[in-house]
């Protein structure tokens, strides 16, 4: 342990002098979310989302919804009010794109609300902008809507506490689309996020291919320790690059772009076991290549592919179902799940399945690695 | 095993798919003794001392270190081994200190001693005024010296050179010769490869010629020219009457010839036949104006010996 330390440590050391750690951990993850920001805002003056609705009930709550909310935002520029006549049209606007989301309000919706009855508000999208925006519009008007009812309630003589009982009128259901999500700000910068993690922890393991290359391997081979020692070191370093480089990156885009990530815990977890399962693929890769720079070739395209197929620059759920299977298979999906699984309010603490699944990959392909290791650690 | 045997290895091998780059290698060096493998680029040095030191795995054969077997993963050898690889092997984006206390501490000494350590290797080494220095802006030569430095900070009862002064200016060359045999003088068993001929005859007590991984002759200087059967040869100039019969006539002497006040006397050892042929001469009434003495060199018995150069 004692000489994993000093390796790691002296790695460390080396990659501030020659300024890479300086580059990965700071510079590249500023750097991506300035861009982030500014190509957000470039989004945000671009043409606002069309949102259609389908208004099926013609009642005076649907009204004033349209009126209320719908209305201002689209004076505000923020979203573009399509009125069509019935929910397949509404479906049919969503799947040409003529569409970003489209609100279906089914018959009986008004008196259901009036009369204190749960109604369903359905909305209709993917996990673009316009959804996004349809459904945190249709959240707060339910939230306004119960504020209503509550008030009702207690005019009526009911107590405060039976007044807090009352049902949550409106029930915001999504169709076609998951339950939790993240803006595609905060999309984009944890597909980014990930990305980049893949190419941060690269320099750990395939330091060994560096140091054999300029000789220092064989110093540490002739140093009395064990060679398993060294592997560990230039793993762990690896590790340490990548937690740092991926907190800053979800910090800077906390602060910079307002992005939510979840609770800290679930969080923590979720990236030490991402950059664990990214420091153990590109290990692997590492010990198929001859010179260090077969290998960063290698894990170049590795993490590109692996990117494209986890839902990096796509979202899975625009890819077709054998994609979103074989994208099961990267790192990259279970991260972005995992954060998707920790968005929001009611969001759980930790996100077990995707954690999980990370360490597997981790305890896998880190495993796998260490068998192979042995042919990397010669002079 | 001798006392005081260091090292001893018998029948190393080592193949490189069909490449065998060392056939069979086997010597042995007590302490404070310099034993020197000369041989040509790819006759197998790097091969042999990288599986001594325990860095590359063998295909057979044995070591022992100290007595004990030692293998690539035995540290307890590896703590009485310093190795100086033929590559320069330093970080340059680090100081000549901060390299120096990385190996340091990696062969285990601690803090304070570590410190203390550097700084007497750095004074060995002649580069205790650039110690903060990065090495990346040391000369070829300096960064030579250290890559020296770094073998020595555990004082290492075996300390193994593969071809240190390769491409370093003369300077510098002499440094790591005079260290290396002020080393051996503190009982520093060394084991130093080389492709330069006056490298070895200079420093090595005991030399291994070494060609296509197998060890071809191996002893002293001397033992090895008289292998191949080469005479010193002495080189007088004289003024006076004939002096070649009473020459010819001294048991040392091989063979003597005489033209136009040069005689040219064949011996087996100049150096202890010397005082006699001054001696024959003086009592021959001849004035010796001047002696030259020519002792055969170990390119001539590399030559003897593979029917090669030494150096193309
Ligand atoms: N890692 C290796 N893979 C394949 N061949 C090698 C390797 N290392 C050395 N060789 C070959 O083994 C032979 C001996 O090399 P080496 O021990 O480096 O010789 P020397 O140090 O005497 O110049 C050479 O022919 C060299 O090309
Ligand atoms: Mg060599």
């Amino acid at each position: 342990m004692r000489a994993t330390l000093l390796v790691m440590a002296k790695d460390l050391r080396q990659r501030v002098r020659d300024r890479s750690l300086f580059l990965l951990a700071l510079v590249v993850p500023f750097g991506l979310a300035a861009v982030f920001s500014l190509v957000f805002r470039g989004i945000d003056a671009q043409a606002a989302p069309t949102i259609a609705l389908a208004d099926r009930d013609g009642g005076p709550v649907v009204t004033a919804f349209a009126e209320q909310a719908l209305r201002p935002l689209e004076r505000g520029g923020v979203i573009r009010l399509r009125p069509v006549a019935e929910e397949r049209e509404a479906r049919e606007a969503v799947e040409r794109g003529e569409a970003d989301a489209a609100y279906v309000v089914p018959p009986g919706f008004s008196d259901a609300v009036t009369e204190g009855r749960p109604a369903t508000l359905q909305i209709i999208g993917d996990s673009g902008q316009g959804a996004y925006i349809a459904r945190a519009v249709a959240e707060s008007f339910a939230a306004e809507v119960r504020y209503v009812q509550v008030t009702l309630a207690v005019v009526d003589g009911g107590t405060f506490e039976g007044a807090t009982l009352v049902p949550r009128p409106v029930a915001v259901e999504e169709l076609g689309a998951e339950r939790r999500q993240l803006s595609l700000a905060e999309g984009f910068a944890a597909g980014m996020a990930v990305f980049f993690l893949f190419f941060t922890v690269q320099f750990g393991f395939s330091s060994v291919l560096d140091e054999r290359r300029d000789g220092t391997l064989a110093r540490l081979l002739a140093a009395p320790v064990p060679r398993t020692a060294i592997a560990l070191a230039k793993l762990l370093t690896g590790v340490v690059a990548g937690v740092a480089a991926t907190a800053v990156l979800m910090s800077a885009s906390a602060l910079l772009l307002g992005a939510r990530w979840g609770h800290p815990l679930g969080v923590g977890l979720l990236v030490v076991a991402g950059v664990l399962a990214a420091s153990g693929v590109m290990a692997l890769v590492a010990t198929v290549a001859r010179t260090a720079e077969q290998a960063g070739n290698l894990q170049s395209v590795v993490a590109v592919l692996c990117g494209v197929l986890g839902g990096v620059f796509v979202p899975v759920q625009q890819l077709g179902g054998a994609f979103a299977a074989l994208s099961l298979l990267t790192p990259h999906r279970w991260f972005l799940q995992g954060l998707a699984d920790l968005h929001g309010e009611h969001a759980p603490a930790v996100a077990p399945g995707p954690t999980l699944a990370l360490l597997a990959f981790a305890a896998v392909t880190t495993g796998v690695a260490l068998l192979r290791v042995g042919r990397m650690l010669r002079p | 095993m001798a006392q005081d045997e260091i090292l001893r290895c018998h029948e190393l091998r080592k193949a490189f798919g069909d490449l065998v780059a060392v056939a069979d290698v086997g010597f042995a060096i007590a302490a404070g003794e310099t034993y020197g493998l000369l041989g040509p680029n790819g006759a197998g040095k790097t091969t042999t001392i990288s599986m001594i030191a325990g860095i590359l795995d063998r295909d057979g054969g044995e070591v022992l270190v100290c007595g004990r077997p030692h293998g690539p993963s035995s540290t307890w050898g590896k703590r009485r081994i310093g190795y100086v690889p033929q590559e320069l092997a330093l970080y340059p984006d680090l100081t000549a200190r901060e390299n120096l206390r990385f190996f340091a501490r990696l062969h285990g000494l601690g803090r304070a001693e570590a410190r203390r350590r550097i700084d007497e290797v750095l004074a060995v080494v002649g580069l205790t005024g650039r110690a903060e220095d990065a090495v990346k802006e040391f000369s070829g030569g300096m960064k030579r010296r250290l890559n020296l430095g770094v073998g020595l900070l555990h004082r290492p009862p075996l300390l193994i050179l593969d071809e240190p002064t390769a491409g370093v200016d003369p300077q510098s060359r002499n440094a790591i010769l005079e260290s290396v045999a002020a080393l051996a003088g503190e009982g520093t068993a060394i084991l130093y490869t080389t492709h330069y001929m006056e490298e070895a005859e200079r420093l090595c007590d005991r030399i291994g010629i070494l060609d296509l991984g197998r060890i071809r002759a191996e002893g002293t200087r001397r033992e090895l020219v008289a292998l191949v059967g080469e005479l010193d040869r002495i080189t007088l100039t004289v003024e006076g009457p004939r002096v070649v019969p009473s020459l010819q006539a001294l048991p040392e002497v091989r063979a003597a010839t005489g033209h136009e006040g040069r005689v040219e006397v064949m011996v087996e050892d100049a150096g202890r036949a010397l005082p006699r042929v001054l001696g024959a001469a003086t009592d021959a009434g001849v004035t010796v104006r001047a002696v030259e003495v020519h002792e055969p060199n170990l390119e001539s018995v590399f030559l003897h010996l593979t029917g090669k150069a030494l150096r193309d």
